[in-house]
């Protein structure tokens, strides 16, 4: 019983411990972003490495969700006699929600683990501590560039990935499904606001960059140098990413609206 | 060096079909006409109801959207709702005793303001105010308007003869209007002096109901139906 009390004080403040040094570790970045900018050349690669190459799986995803939205929503609203609406219901729910969220998790599969097994496998291999000894600062040299990189990369990719998903919508509900084209569109255009649904959208996928590329080199820069290490660093950023993009999302929600 | 090329090329693909989504997704699937708003002149309009309206809701004329509706807030003075409209500057020449009325597009679908033209030969010009204005239909009062007249028909019909108007002021919605009535005389600023005459007009009222209730009550009867929401939501709406 003793035990199991102290144990849990022992992982509460372990827990508090890494919190508070993830958001030390993130002002930290903030603070030589300026510089970093500085050096284009190295952000390109990584927006490149980041967005880019997560292009074929953010479109196809996107596709797919939005294909299925576009039958449920004609199903679904098909029992009220409007299925008009579909447009309506597939633009907001994309642009408001899926779109970001959905993102911001193909994201920490695809984009955060590279990251963090790569810096991960560089502080096992103690490349970091070479560069160390080089007086080259591998937080700006390494980490600033692809921090800045997966901000950059997201919001793009939401983007891309809601306006993939409303043309996969639009194929299954007009084009397979029937429904009017002109009131596909002319239904969502009075209801979708540019400021409190397109931007507050695109400002919840920044919102979910930042924190899914923080995650992803801070869970890399802090891993345990071996093997073993650099696969639990690589679990631990997709699980933590997923909880803090959804508690995120909420939150800017609840916010917002 | 291929490499980088390759690197490159990639990047800036990806960068401008993200910021293509984007502008698709902010011009293609928005209201984005209501944004660009440079050209326009805004009039305002006092309604004793608003009903559903909201912000950037259309204010169309004939059918056609000229405007949007900018804001709704509430007059503290005269106790109903302030509706500012933006209306495109190519319709500038709308006359000034334009009619607003808030209507609903189909059966479930959003309230708009419809304007009706007049005849005047003088257009309304930025920051004017039009006179006449119709509120919206509350569906609860229609229905308890329709309820409380059908039940108590059989025992107005005894008393008297047709000449009563069908929708005479019941004896539930006496208070209401004589509160409503105070208010307008004594310019609404006093609330706690405006309500103990009630009762007395109250009684009044009830002797008057057989006899077709002249002047003033009457004429307000249609127009203190809603108020009773427009208090309650009022707070609502300021939002």
């Amino acid at each position: 019983m003793r035990y199991w009390v102290r144990d849990s004080w022992f992982q509460a403040r372990e827990f508090l411990q890494t919190f508070g040094a993830s958001q030390l570790f993130m002002l930290r970045l903030i603070m030589l972003t300026p510089r970093a900018l500085l050096r284009p050349g190295l952000i390109v690669q990584q927006v490149y490495a980041t967005g880019a190459m997560s292009l074929v799986i953010i479109m196809v995803c996107g596709l797919f969700v939005g294909m299925v939205l576009g039958i449920q929503g004609v199903d679904t609203l098909s029992r009220f006699g409007s299925e008009e609406a579909v447009g309506t219901f597939a633009g907001l729910s994309l642009i408001k929600e899926l779109g970001p969220v959905v993102t911001a998790l193909l994201f920490a599969g695809r984009a955060g683990t590279a990251l963090a097994s790569e810096i991960g496998l560089m502080r096992a291999t103690d490349q970091l501590s070479g560069m160390e000894m080089m007086a080259v600062d591998p937080i700006k040299r390494i980490v600033v560039p692809r921090f800045i990189g997966g901000v950059i990369s997201m919001p793009l990719l939401a983007s891309i990935f809601t306006a993939v998903g409303l043309f996969g919508a639009y194929t299954i509900a007009v084009v397979v499904m029937g429904v009017d084209k002109g009131e596909f569109w002319s239904q969502m255009q009075p209801n979708v606001d540019l400021v409190r649904d397109v931007l507050n959208g695109t400002l919840k996928s920044f919102v979910f960059g930042v924190a899914a590329s923080m995650l992803a080199v801070f869970e890399g820069y802090n891993a345990i140098p071996t093997a073993e290490g650099v696969g639990r660093a690589t679990t631990r950023t997709v699980v933590i990413t997923a909880i803090v993009v959804l508690v995120l999302d909420f939150m800017i929600t609840a916010f917002t609206l | 060096m291929q490499q980088t090329r390759a690197v490159e090329i990639g990047t800036g693909l990806f960068v401008f079909l993200g910021f293509a989504a984007l502008l698709f997704l902010s011009t293609q699937t928005t209201n984005l006409e209501a944004y660009i708003g440079a050209n326009s002149y805004t009039v305002t309009a006092h309604f004793n109801n608003v009903g559903g309206l909201k912000p950037r809701s259309p204010v169309s004329m004939a059918g056609v959207t000229i405007g949007r509706v900018e804001k709704i807030g509430f007059d503290p003075e005269q106790l109903n709702a302030v509706v500012t409209l933006n209306i495109s500057g190519k319709y500038d020449r709308i006359p000034e005793d334009t009619d607003a009325s808030i209507l609903t597009a189909g059966l479930l679908g959003g309230q708009y303001v419809g304007l009706q033209p007049g005849g005047s030969d003088r257009y309304l010009e930025d920051g004017d105010e039009i006179m006449f204005t119709q509120s919206a239909v509350v569906l609860e009062n229609l229905i308890s308007k329709y309820l409380f007249s059908a039940g108590s028909r059989p025992s107005e019909d005894k008393d008297e003869d047709g000449d009563e108007a069908p929708d005479a002021p019941e004896p539930e919605e006496a208070p209401q209007e004589a509160r409503q009535q105070t208010r307008l005389e004594t310019g609404g600023d006093e609330m706690p002096v405006a309500d103990p005459p009630a009762p007395d007009e109250l009684d009044d009222l009830d002797e008057l109901d057989g006899t077709n209730t002249p002047g003033g009550p009457r004429e307000t009867a249609d127009e203190a139906d809603p108020a009773l929401p427009d208090e309650e939501q009022g707070t609502e709406e300021n939002q």
